[in-house]
């Protein structure tokens, strides 16, 4: 018989922290790869600031926390950081915004609570919503899919309209927001929060052009790059890299919730497949929520923790200020999670009683 | 002399009520988002410390025990008042821009803590000087807060100066640098937060700092070990 030394939440897997990382990175390339398809090259120089921001942060607190910076930048999380911070802002935003944003997530929200492992919160996340209250001007210039645009808009616009707001043609990012009928365009969870706001119902909503006719109320670019993200999620499920636990759950927590509520009221509550499929809640089930440091590290903690940051998502994007809601509820989650690890820790070894008294049996 | 250097160092360093013992940390975070208002709030919050544990410490010896907390409460219930009202006739202003809280400096722990540890236990002149000290070192916090938080969160300094000393003080606010984005994180209350670490973390450092250089090198303790084994 074989017995495994080891109680709750040690991973098996014959990773380093490094491995693990760079797995996650690969994973999202199909996701970011659409991601630059459909909304143009200003991710791709996101991504790179982020890193560049990220690891310089990183090398210089280790080095005054007199850290071994070589081996902690090896071990790519800082990198990865970066990476999702970057992929969550708006591609055309001003290089400041990312460096701010991902030298708070780092500097801030990682090192300062003591470096990897000790991070209350998601690092990319809480940066996330740093910039999104300081700057929401910037965080809301969500450009339309290239084939909706105006203005089409190639490699050295994404570099000049980051770097100084204008493009090689100069055209302002206001001007590039614009679609085909010169009427500026918002992401799908923006057209449709805006305009149930003003009383239109939802079937009338999706007709807006960003929405694909067939696909009943989903945005076409929106779709393509969560099942980008759904794609490179499965596969670290696969790799073992992240358990099925949390996205499930938190789908799940969404799905029954949009479920119920477009059940007693398809007119003002959108339907399952909108939610699914617009915003970044694939990204976040899969990439953001299953952050292990910041995460619930047991099995039923982390199905608690999921499904409460599905039902706080649906919550927020129904009824909050703001039209997506990853960030936040993933925030407040991440709060919750020593409450969660404290109600759902698993059996001791050769305690049989559930309240973990060791009785004597007579 | 000595106890009043002491009372000094203790209100303004050792024991500031804001950085060591973290009390009246909600107006502190509320009202920061300028210098003038943590200036304002700042100088309020002395004077009724000042009058409170003045008072306290006169009427010491005639205060039932059971119920000192009560009085302490209505003592600085009563100038807190005075403040009000003063501001309300003289600083109008600045009075709307601190609106509530004002009036809930009755509930700032750091004043009943001073009368309930230090005035009903002491001289008239000595809880006087610690209110003013205590009072200080906690205008200082508000001052040096306000000032980062209006400097990162808009760009400007001393804004608003004329609500506290009058319309000659306009030529007082400096614009260090304009912005179209200004760091709403900063004008914000999280914002408020993360300074006031960034401000404790910073005395701490300061504090480690000091203590080594000014330390004086600890005795060696020399063991000398005995011999408990006979050779054989």
């Amino acid at each position: 018989m074989k017995f495994k030394l080891a109680s709750s939440p040690h991973q098996h897997a014959k990773r380093n922290t490094g491995q693990v990382m760079r797995l996650v990175l690969y994973a999202m390339l199909p996701g970011i790869a659409l991601q630059t398809w459909f909304f143009g090259w200003g991710t791709l120089f996101q991504i790179l600031l982020a890193i560049t921001t990220a690891v310089v942060t990183e090398a210089a607190i280790l080095e005054l926390r007199k850290k071994d910076f070589e081996r902690a930048i090896q071990d790519y999380s800082a990198v990865l950081t970066g990476v999702l911070l970057a992929v969550s802002i708006p591609p055309f935003a001003p290089w400041w915004i990312i460096v701010i944003g991902t030298f708070f997530s780092v500097a801030v929200v990682k090192q300062l609570y003591g470096g990897l492992g000790f991070n209350l919160f998601n690092p990319a996340m809480a940066g996330y919503v740093m910039l999104l209250i300081s700057f929401p001007v910037q965080m809301t210039q969500w450009l339309p899919p290239e084939s909706l645009s105006q203005y089409p808009h190639n490699i050295w616009d994404a570099f000049y309209a980051i770097l100084t707001g204008y493009t090689g043609t100069g055209f302002s990012i206001s001007q590039l927001q614009t679609n085909i009928d010169g009427i500026t365009m918002a992401t799908p969870l923006d057209v449709v929060k805006t305009s149930l706001m003003q009383g239109s119902t939802y079937s009338e909503t999706i007709g807006h052009s960003i929405f694909n006719s067939a696909l009943n109320g989903v945005g076409l670019a929106s779709m393509w790059v969560s099942l980008g993200y759904l794609a490179g999620g499965l596969y670290l499920i696969k790799q073992k890299v992240i358990n099925w636990h949390i996205p499930v759950s938190m789908l799940a927590g969404l799905v029954v919730c949009a479920l119920f509520m477009s059940l007693v009221d398809a007119d003002i509550y959108p339907s399952v497949m909108f939610h699914l499929l617009n915003g970044s809640i694939i990204i976040g089930a899969f990439f953001i929520a299953t952050d292990p440091v910041s995460a619930s590290t047991t099995n039923k903690g982390r199905l608690v923790f999921g499904a409460a940051i599905g039902v706080w998502v649906y919550i927020i994007r129904t009824w909050g200020g703001y039209p997506d809601a990853i960030a936040f509820a993933v925030i407040i989650m991440n709060m919750a999670v020593p409450l969660i690890d404290y109600y759902t820790q698993p059996r001791t070894y050769g305690h049989t009683n559930r309240k973990r008294v060791n009785k004597p049996k007579s | 002399m000595n106890e009043l250097k002491e009372l000094t160092w203790q209100g303004l360093w050792k024991n500031n009520p804001a950085l060591i013992q973290l009390l009246g940390l909600c107006p502190l975070l509320a009202v920061t988002q300028t210098l003038i208002n943590g200036l304002g709030l700042g100088l309020a919050t002395t004077l009724v410390l000042i009058g409170s544990n003045a008072t306290v410490s006169i009427i010491r010896n005639w205060i039932p025990n059971e119920i000192r907390i009560p009085i302490f409460v209505m003592i600085i219930a009563a100038f807190v008042t005075i403040v009000q009202l003063l501001m309300n006739a003289y600083t109008f202003k600045l009075y709307q821009a601190l609106g509530i809280f004002i009036p809930l400096i009755v509930t700032n722990c750091a004043i009943i803590g001073r009368a309930e540890a230090y005035a009903s236990k002491n001289r008239l002149g000595n809880a006087a000087f610690d209110g003013l000290m205590m009072g200080l070192g906690f205008t200082l916090v508000l001052v040096l807060l306000g000032t980062m938080r209006e400097l990162l969160g808009s760009g400007t300094l001393f804004d608003g100066a004329n609500l506290l000393f009058g319309d000659w003080a306009r030529v007082l606010t400096i614009t260090v640098f304009e912005t179209d984005s200004p760091f709403l994180l900063a004008i914000l209350p999280p914002g408020a937060f993360l300074f006031m670490g960034l401000i404790i973390a910073l005395k701490n450092v300061l504090d480690e700092h000091m203590e080594r250089l000014f330390a004086a090198p600890k005795e060696q303790k020399v063991v000398q070990r005995a011999r408990v084994t006979t050779e054989s």
